[in-house]
């Protein structure tokens, strides 16, 4: 990976190619990258009494984000992506509730870490599989080491967890509050621009190109010498990082941890809610968290009983109409309404 | 003689349980391998099946017969309507697209199911005949169970004559080994996928009824047994009905075997097990097609 | 208060409908409950014995007005249940938080509860060390440390077992269940010779292996833990489907295998079943007869309710006695707990007490077996009544209750 990285400096080369000028303008900062964060900022002033909301929402898009790196850009479908989750939220949390360590952003180093490792190991053999055989041994992957937090009950706290974790103060300064979680919507805030700063500019990097092209066409990579393979793996093995990032920050937000981090539910949720948002763009992470969240908890709180009619209405109808998820809508629409714009050639799943 | 009624006894509820997992996961390879479609709302259908079997045996009295007839044509009927109206627009969509719309369809139906039916589980009564225990000389076993692995042995052999013996099974895996060619012959794949999903479909509805007095029935099933029906159909091999069968048996009674001698596991072994096997043949027992 | 409740159910049945409230200081309930996933069967049962409470008790309400605001916990781990109790209290305001149906519920939320400082009544929830994680929490249900704890020790004594196997869904209640059973039944000279994790609470797992691998130990009992609904159902079918009952087993548990609300659906199996627990519909009290004819008045003749709705029924009970005895200044934490210590109840149960040490309840364990009535249904007998039992697990500081080093 860093021998993928350091050569992005060749890439700022002038080049005469309008095509090529093309491709590298796309990783160039635009106005409207800012308003994810503003939003952010302005949800602390906006909503104080919602924060705790917040923080499941950033936890979200951040794990999102993470599966996006395997699933959009290396072609991986996985149903198995809270496995890093939940280790990385069990290595914060066992680590917290035993008193080893509490400090909260080496703490996220550490679930980043553990996660990596299960992402590598497994990586190493699973990868070899693809369609529905990928997606039932990541699975079962996941469901063995739901089974074994379930099994290590004594270290665990199983199905109940382990309750009210002691997080040292962030900077050693500010102390998390339980009930308004202010400073754990900030911390998580932060924690999530700097993932997600790391994950753009890996997928703009020759590195992140080369996922692409994988994904687009396996058997070109393979004529042209790409090792697909082994990058492959290192993309699967920086995605487990940064979901071992994502269940880390939920223990500590959450100051609980328990089975729900590593199950099916949180797999298949944070899938659903990459497909919604559109996957293979960055931020399709960000509108399928908001949309699919705020719905299921607004619509809850007026129907308690029956939300998860109005949230299957949902996915329903944009599978049925929008290919490419809320995102890939947008753009349809931006083509068809939007002008000149409609030459640029997009990143998404369908590009040529 | 004891060992011998153990043996039995381990065989008897292995090849019960997974014959229960074969009626209502076989529709669900035969559609995944004919169209690549990837339904997880199978179990959708296997739960409104089986409410219409309970709900009639309970409130309408029906007879089991009757009751199991009216899930299974029930089930196939909607499933139609649903096939003609949503699932064919997405033939052509992503895999990624088709979960998106399948999981949709689960909370529609698991919302649905609660709104009218309400949420409390439902009980099925099955008749005094087959409750009980059967005397088979060396062993008395579950009646229930016997009857199941009757019922579904003969139902493997009818799919696999259907398919082996029959105009439109010939043309099932010919579309199941290669679509393009089969659609080139002058195959009506569109037809021929509408008849295997509302068979599918109205297996799946049986089995939702059938298996119930083993894996109870309320809302939530479609999504609580959904990963048994997967693993029984990856580790069988997309579109065929004899892998899908020797997948679910072997894994039943394996399973079975372990949990008796080893509860402590827990559900370790299913997934292990699915692990070792998919490792050892990524396309499945049958291998019949790339996935 | 009994009578009181029979001249409400009087009024209730000339009126037809609920007193209209007059203009009343108006106090706020948060109740969180799983309206949808697993749990989703047990939420109406303790909605309709608040509402029925509400209806009865209306009297006993006054001057006050309750507004229930109703949350869904969702799936049972915890994560909504913590927002939803963050925002009743950060958002809604109320004055007192009720329900939690899952432990992973009340416990994921209890550094909010206590951050917030105001009662939170348990109605449901059963893992014994929950009312030490925040002291605004009060519990109106049960542990499985007090049903089990009985069940072994009258295993040993009433039914003179010597071996018994226990079969329990493998999550913290399953444990407690098995703690508790296998101290109770093993200080009474048996000896539990089997343990066996039966599945998670989730997916009804084929319990024909786990209870095949009990038949060939041949116990004199076989106790099973599983949490009430569709698992129960399909325990007493296969204890019944395999011939354990000739085989010279006796099926025990407690109540969660034979809930009231749906022993009619399990048969003729489970006749003869004994279990221990704190309430079935056939309890012989005068609370409990009222409490009956209200709810199959109010819910139809089939309707039946069952603990879950009288751990809500105590709840609110307990809610409206906090209520005044702080002359309406419940939102004060501190005094609604502090009022609740100790407060004793004439509930459809039986006498109840919360216990001031624990903020638990304190209430009888009644031994019952099910018999076929003469109207042809299934009803439970009580066999044996046990009085003021305290959950054990804090009582003998034991296991996960054992005081933190």
């Amino acid at each position: 990976m860093s021998v993928a990285v350091s050569r992005a400096g060749d890439a700022a080369a002038p080049i005469a190619n309008p095509a090529a000028r093309a491709l590298m303008r796309r990783h160039r900062l635009r106005w409207w990258e800012a308003l994810p964060w503003l939003a952010g900022i302005a949800f602390y002033f906006a909503f104080p009494d919602y924060l705790s909301f917040g923080c499941d929402l950033i936890v979200t898009i951040l794990f999102a984000l993470s599966l996006d790196l395997a699933l959009g850009y290396a072609g991986i479908i996985t149903l198995g992506h809270a496995a890093f989750f939940g280790t990385g939220a069990y290595a914060v949390g066992m680590l917290a509730s035993y008193n080893v360590w509490t400090e909260p952003i080496t703490a996220l180093l550490l679930a980043a870490l553990a996660a990596a490792v299960i992402g590598f190991l497994s990586g190493l053999v699973l990868l070899r599989t693809a369609g529905l055989t990928l997606l039932m041994l990541t699975l079962c992957t996941m469901a063995l080491l739901e089974q074994a937090a379930n099994m290590g009950h004594a270290y665990t706290g199983g199905f109940d967890g382990l309750p009210s974790l002691p997080i040292a103060p962030v900077f050693g300064v500010f102390e998390f509050n339980p009930l308004y979680a202010d400073t754990q919507y900030l911390f998580a805030l932060g924690v999530l621009f700097a993932c997600f700063v790391f994950v753009r500019t890996l997928v703009y990097s020759p590195f992140g190109q080369s996922l692409t092209g994988i994904r687009e066409n396996i058997l070109r990579m393979h004529a042209i010498g790409s090792p697909v393979r082994r990058r492959v793996l290192v993309c699967y093995t920086i995605s487990a990082a940064l979901a071992g990032i994502a269940g880390g920050l939920w223990a500590q937000t959450n100051a609980y941890v328990n089975l729900s981090a590593l199950g099916l539910d949180r797999a298949a949720t944070v899938l659903i809610v990459l497909i919604l948002g559109g996957y293979g763009r960055l931020y399709g992470a960000f509108i399928g968290a908001v949309i699919y969240l705020a719905l299921e908890h607004f619509l809850a709180q007026i129907y308690p009983t029956a939300w998860q009619l109005g949230l299957g209405l949902l996915l329903v109808l944009i599978a049925l109409f929008a290919r490419g998820g809320i995102l890939g809508l947008g753009e349809a629409l931006w083509r068809r309404y939007g002008g000149k714009l409609s030459q640029r050639r997009r990143d998404g799943p369908t590009a040529p | 003689m004891n060992a011998v009624a153990d043996i039995a006894g381990i065989v008897l509820g292995g090849l019960a349980a997974g014959t229960v997992l074969f009626i209502v996961s076989v529709g669900l390879s035969v559609t995944m391998g004919l169209m690549g479609f990837v339904n997880l709302a199978h179990g959708a259908f296997a739960m409104f099946g089986g409410y219409l079997i309970v709900l009639a045996m309970n409130r309408a009295q029906y007879g089991f017969a009757a009751a199991l007839a009216l899930g299974f044509f029930g089930t196939a009927a909607l499933s139609v309507v649903l096939e003609r109206f949503l699932y064919r627009r997405l033939y052509r969509a992503g895999e990624l697209d088709q979960v998106l719309f399948t999981i949709g369809l689960i909370f529609i139906f698991i919302a649905g199911i609660t709104i009218v039916i309400g949420p409390e589980h439902q009980t099925l009564q099955l008749p005094a005949a087959l409750s009980g225990q059967l005397n088979l000389g060396f062993i008395a076993y579950r009646t229930y169970s016997i009857f199941l692995i009757v019922i579904g042995f003969l139902i493997a052999l009818g799919i696999w004559l259907t398919f082996e013996r029959t105009r439109i099974g010939g043309q099932i895996r010919a579309t199941v080994d290669n679509r393009r060619m089969a659609e080139s012959l002058g195959i009506d794949v569109d037809r021929l996928f509408t008849i295997t999903f509302a068979f599918g479909s109205g297996m799946a509805g049986l089995g939702g009824g059938l298996g119930a007095e083993f894996l109870g029935l309320d809302p939530q099933y479609p999504l609580e047994y959904l990963v048994y029906f997967l693993i029984v159909v990856s580790v069988g091999g997309l579109g065929s009905v004899i892998g899908v069968y020797y997948a679910a048996l072997i894994l039943g009674v394996l399973n079975f075997a372990l949990t008796l001698y080893l509860p402590k596991g827990g559900t370790i072994f299913i997934y292990a097990l699915t692990i070792l096997m998919l490792l050892a043949r990524p396309r499945g027992l049958s291998g019949r097609k790339e996935q | 208060m009994s009578k009181r409740m029979i001249a409400a159910l009087a009024a209730l049945a000339v009126s037809g409908g609920a007193p209209g409230a007059a203009s009343a200081q108006e106090v706020k309930i948060g109740l969180i409950l799983p309206y949808t996933g697993p749990g989703a069967e047990l939420s109406p049962n303790m909605d309709r014995a608040i509402d029925l409470y509400q209806k009865l008790d209306a009297a006993q309400i006054k001057p006050f007005k309750l507004t229930i605001i109703k949350r869904d916990s969702k799936a049972p781990n915890g994560a909504a249940a913590k927002v939803d109790t963050q925002e009743l209290l950060t958002q809604e305001k109320v004055d007192v938080i009720a329900g939690y149906i899952y432990s992973p519920d009340a416990i994921a939320s209890a550094p909010v509860i206590t951050a917030g400082k105001r009662l939170a009544v348990i109605m449901n929830a059963g893992t014994a060390f929950i009312t030490n994680l925040s002291p605004y929490y009060v519990r109106t249900s049960f542990t499985l440390w007090q049903s089990s704890y009985v069940m072994g020790e009258q295993a040993a004594k009433y039914l003179h077992a010597k071996t018994a196997v226990v079969a329990y869904t493998d999550y913290p209640p399953g444990k407690d269940a098995l703690d508790a059973f296998k101290y109770a039944f093993e200080h009474n000279g048996g000896k539990v010779i089997d343990a066996i994790p039966a599945g998670g609470p989730g997916a009804t797992p084929d319990f024909t292996p786990f209870f095949q691998r009990a038949k060939d130990e041949h116990p004199n009992v076989l106790f099973v833990f599983v949490p009430a609904g569709d698992q129960a159902t399909a325990v007493v079918k296969t204890y019944a489907a395999l011939g354990m009952k000739a085989a010279g087993i006796q099926l025990t548990g407690t109540g969660d295998i034979v809930p009231d609300n749906m022993l009619q659906g399990m048969g003729d199996s489970a006749i003869g079943l004994i279990t221990v627990h704190h309430y079935n519909a056939d309890l012989d009290n005068p609370q409990n007869k009222a409490f009956i004819a209200a709810w199959k008045k109010a819910y139809g003749a089939d309707a039946t309710p069952d603990f879950t709705s009288v751990g809500a029924w105590d709840g609110i009970a307990a809610i409206v006695h906090a209520l005044h005895a702080t002359k309406g200044k419940i939102d004060d934490g501190a005094a609604a707990v502090k009022s609740l210590e100790g407060w004793k109840f004439a509930s459809p149960q039986g006498p109840i007490e919360i216990d001031p040490q624990t903020r638990d309840i304190v209430m009888n364990e009644y031994l019952d077996q099910v018999y076929k009535g003469s109207d042809g249904k299934l009803h439970e007998k009580v066999l044996a009544t046990f009085h003021n039992v305290k959950d054990q697990c804090k009582a003998l500081a034991i296991g996960p209750c054992a005081p933190k080093k």
